[in-house]
């Protein structure tokens, strides 16, 4: 059994559809793996495997401006790789994004190469002006998406959620 | 061929369809033979507009859909070849500009100038429908074929290393975003 939360997944799962999400791009990582198949399994959800997650960026301008709301699923790295396209592309020309980032590398952490990556992303937000929050524990998870997203949509901008390990691995 | 004549030689089939451009170059010649609500330039985010072109396509599966690459840009999302053949979406035509330069930037020439073929990545990474073009006849050939087949194609035209003289215009890349929406969402 993989200790990652099916429970806070589907919790996180269920808030994006309720805030109108209907496309999601995703590239996999391991605490990501139950919000994927939850999409995949979703006849109502478009999932957009990626090849590289700066992708996303593109995939979710598009559709916005096609008026289809979506959510970006990826590690931090993968925030770390779609740097340009959320300067040159989300933010350039005010498109929302919901970036739903797994926050690896942050007290607990085991694997050794996740960890310079934990240290540099919430300077990496703050640096590129990305309003960002924490899902860190079930109770704040469903209005902390729907506030993201309102955020987002009357901002024209791009925002971050990080999942916290107390959220989506579930050994202490 | 050039890419102006090119593009002037479709123009008229792009009156209904959404239309998404790189930066500079190309922006400025489609501008220059007429912009339209329909008509958007990514002007910056190198290699995305393919993918922005995949997202148009799959939530608005009724429409048809024309990106307007370049070969530098494709060679910086290789990777994007793979999703869009992935996914197959039947309303998109992606039409890669290769001049074998950065023409926007100094003319320095890109991978395509020593031998990479682009139509054949995209048919590697599992395009359905590829095609190259290195006249006028055989381009709108392609394009008018890739529109009636109602399946993703990439076509990868082969034209000069020649663009406008400048590649500003008058139109603001928000003032263009925003009607772009508003056209795309109004039906
Ligand atoms: C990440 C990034 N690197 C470099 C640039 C500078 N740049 C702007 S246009 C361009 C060339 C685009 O080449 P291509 O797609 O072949 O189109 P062309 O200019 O030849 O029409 C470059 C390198 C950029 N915009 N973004």
């Amino acid at each position: 059994m993989s200790p990652v939360s099916t429970a806070n997944s589907r919790l996180v799962y269920d808030a994006l559809k309720a805030s109108g999400v209907r496309l999601m791009s995703a590239l996999p990582e391991t605490w990501l793996v139950h919000l994927i198949r939850m999409a995949e399994e979703d006849p109502e959800m478009t999932l957009v495997r990626l090849a590289k997650e700066e992708e996303g960026v593109g995939i979710s301008a598009g559709a916005h401006l096609a008026g289809v709301r979506s959510a970006m699923l990826m590690q931090n790295h993968g925030f770390l790789a779609s740097i340009n396209g959320i300067v040159s592309c989300a933010q350039l020309y005010r498109i929302p994004l919901l970036m739903m980032v797994s926050f690896r590398g942050e007290f607990g952490e085991r694997d050794p190469w996740q960890t310079e990556g934990g240290g540099v992303t919430e300077d990496l937000l703050r640096a590129l002006r990305i309003p960002f929050s924490y899902l860190d524990s079930p109770g704040h998870v469903a209005h902390r998406i729907a506030k993201a997203e309102t955020l987002a949509l009357s901002a024209n901008k791009p925002v971050a959620l990080l999942l916290c390990r107390d959220l989506m691995w579930e050994e202490a | 061929m050039t890419r102006v004549e090119a593009l002037r030689a479709i123009y008229p089939r792009l009156e209904d369809l959404v239309v998404v451009t790189i930066m500079g170059a190309v922006a400025a010649e489609l501008q220059g033979i007429g912009h339209r609500p329909n008509f958007f330039y990514l002007q910056h985010a190198m290699g995305l507009a393919s993918s922005m072109g995949l997202g148009i396509a799959l939530a608005r599966p009724e429409r048809q859909v024309v990106v307007f690459d370049g070969d530098g840009s494709v060679l910086m999302n290789l990777g994007g070849l793979t999703t869009l053949a992935r996914y197959r979406p039947r309303n998109l035509v992606h039409v890669v500009f290769d001049n074998e330069s950065l023409l926007s930037v100094g003319g320095f020439p890109t991978a395509t100038s020593t031998g990479s073929d682009l139509a054949g990545i995209a048919a590697a990474a599992g395009v359905p429908r590829t095609a190259r073009a290195t006249t006028m006849d055989d381009f709108t050939r392609a394009f008018d074929e890739a529109l009636a087949a109602h399946d993703l194609t990439t076509i990868v035209a082969k034209v000069d290393a020649v663009g406008p003289s400048k590649f500003v215009t008058d139109l603001s890349l928000l003032e263009n975003r925003f009607e772009f929406q508003r056209y795309l969402t109004r039906r």
